[in-house]
């Protein structure tokens, strides 16, 4: 079963995280790097990709004639996605697992973050007969 | 041979080979994860070789060969690893190797399906060591990364390695137990086959004619033993109805709507043989069962028609067998048919089950005795819990033409 790991967080916790002093950062970094070496070898990585930071997202709807209109301001308090993994595994508690490691990444000081990581499982095609 | 299983000859004979090389090859170096890799490797070289020259006049000779010689390399370096000076002899044929390749094949399949392995592990050694598939077929059949599969490979041959699980067939009191394993490692390949999906609409069967395949290889090996040929009858009789489960769109069709004609006579006819020569052999497993339901299911011309009766009492055997829920489940389904709706419901109130055909079975039989609303609110609750987007748009549709009736939830 597939599950996708989301990572979001708020404009101003993004700003926060570009002020981390460059040993914290440098460790943040190499753990990430390190977590995604875990994932492949332990046979269960999917894809794992990190966005550009939300100053650079923007809302598109189309207008009447199908044309995109883009919108760009967006609240203080709006959650964005800051990258997501992608795991093959034999459990939901298994991908809760892989979650918790990334959620324990190191934040200022060396100190785990916590961060929330929202977990949701990927469907599948045609169900199997249950017989 | 119906054309979805035509197969480019090459690609065939060489995944035929795979399992007797392996063995082969395994019985003189007496390194599995070497060998295996070995194998691989010969049979790269084969199918880049073999279309342009032709095949070699013995492509089984040829193929150990080279797999011998791959072997040999592989020695080489690690000793040369250890130590510069050595010299390396290629042991010599041994007594061993006159054992016959179809116990080889046999004994790979239970080292390849062995209980200290994961199922995903299992799953992708019985593909590529019994199955011939290359790692990228296999990757491209699960859609994850090649990598990510040659990992599960990799890390399945060193646990086979770290126990220490030796090449041969298991003790007869083992016997029985691991060949339960092997079957389960099958029958999950088979509906991978079916839930596997890189979206709605696109269909991956190349998994469930690989389980076919493989359980058509193991009815060869033990021919015998009647939960073989029940799992490979249910198989036949499940995979025969591929075509119809699913329409232009890749929306699920249930059983009941399904377009008979769409079924694949010619599997299912084999399914019933199977079953015909292995029921009257005396014990009765639950494959057998399985396979025995489809086969009433995939004997009745219409829905209608369906011997629900016979199929009930499976069920109640099945049962017996089982404390698998889906079972008692599925038993209350056929208890509805014969007995009614409301009976089928006072059964389901009895089980109490999260899965999510639960709430879809409750929805229908809530349906049939024509509680309206409550259907809606149960394929609702189903829809939200299944793991299958196909299912889920049919869930959501029930629930909104129900809705449409009664515009009220």
């Amino acid at each position: 079963m597939k599950y996708i790991l989301m990572m979001a967080s708020t404009q101003d916790q993004f700003d926060w995280y570009t002020k981390w002093p460059k040993q914290d950062l440098q460790a943040n970094i190499a753990f990430m790097r390190s977590f995604n070496k875990e994932l492949k070898d332990s046979g269960v990585f999917v894809a794992t990709e990190g966005l550009a930071f939300p100053n650079q997202a923007r809302i598109v709807r189309a207008a009447s004639d199908g044309t995109p209109i883009t919108d760009g301001v967006f609240p203080e308090s709006k959650e964005f996605l800051a990258g997501y993994w992608i795991v093959d595994v034999e459990s939901p508690e298994q991908a809760y697992q892989i979650a918790a490691r990334v959620s324990a990444a190191p934040g200022p000081g060396g100190k785990p973050g916590n961060m929330p990581i929202e977990v949701r499982q990927i469907l599948t095609g045609v169900p199997k007969e249950l017989l | 041979m119906t054309p979805e299983h035509v197969e480019f000859p090459i690609e065939r004979l060489l995944r035929e080979l795979t399992p007797r090389v392996l063995g082969t090859v395994v019985r003189r170096f007496r390194d599995f994860a070497a060998a295996e890799d070995a194998v691989q490797e010969a049979s790269l070289a084969a199918a880049l070789q073999w279309p342009r020259e032709g095949p070699p006049g013995n492509p089984r000779a040829w193929l150990t060969q080279v797999a011998f010689r791959k072997m040999a390399d592989h020695i080489r370096s690690e000793s040369a690893r250890r130590d510069r000076e050595h010299e390396v002899a290629l042991p010599e044929t041994t007594a061993a190797e006159a054992t016959p390749a179809e116990d080889d094949t046999l004994v790979l399949l239970f080292m390849c399906c062995h209980p200290a392995l994961t199922s995903a592990s299992a799953i992708a050694l019985t593909l590529r060591a019994v199955g011939g598939l290359t790692t990228g077929e296999i990757a491209h059949a699960f859609l994850v990364p090649e990598g990510t599969m040659a990992q599960r490979i990799s890390r399945a041959k060193q646990t086979i390695k770290i126990s220490g699980i030796p090449f041969q067939l298991p003790t007869a009191e083992e016997r029985a137990q691991r060949l339960r394993a092997v079957l389960h490692v099958l029958y999950l390949i088979f509906n991978e086959g079916y839930t596997t999906s890189a979206g709605p609409t696109l269909r991956r069967n190349d998994l469930s004619r690989e389980a076919i395949r493989l359980g058509r290889l193991l009815f060869t090996l033990q021919p015998g033993d009647t939960e073989v040929a029940g799992l490979l009858a249910l198989m036949l009789l499940t995979d025969a109805r591929r075509l119809a489960r699913t329409g232009d769109r890749g929306e699920l069709i249930p059983l009941a709507q399904q377009d008979r004609a769409l079924w694949d006579p010619r599997q299912i006819a084999e399914g019933i043989a199977l079953l015909s020569a292995t029921l009257p052999k005396g014990s009765v497993g639950p494959y057998q069962l399985q396979a025995a339901i489809a086969a009433v299911h995939d004997e009745a011309a219409r829905a209608e028609d369906t011997d629900w009766p016979q199929i009930l009492a499976l069920y109640d055997l099945l049962r017996r067998m089982s404390d698998n829920p889906m079972v008692a489940l599925n038993h209350a389904i056929a208890a509805a048919m014969v007995h009614g709706a409301s009976k089928g419901l006072e059964l389901l109130d009895a089980l109490k089950l999260k899965h999510h055909r639960f709430e879809a079975v409750r929805a229908h039989l809530l349906e049939l005795v024509g509680d309206r609303d409550a259907a809606i609110v149960h394929y609702r609750t189903a829809a939200a819990k299944t793991e299958s987007l196909p299912e889920r748009n049919y869930l959501l549709t029930q629930a909104a033409r129900l809705a449409d009736q009664s515009p009220r939830v």
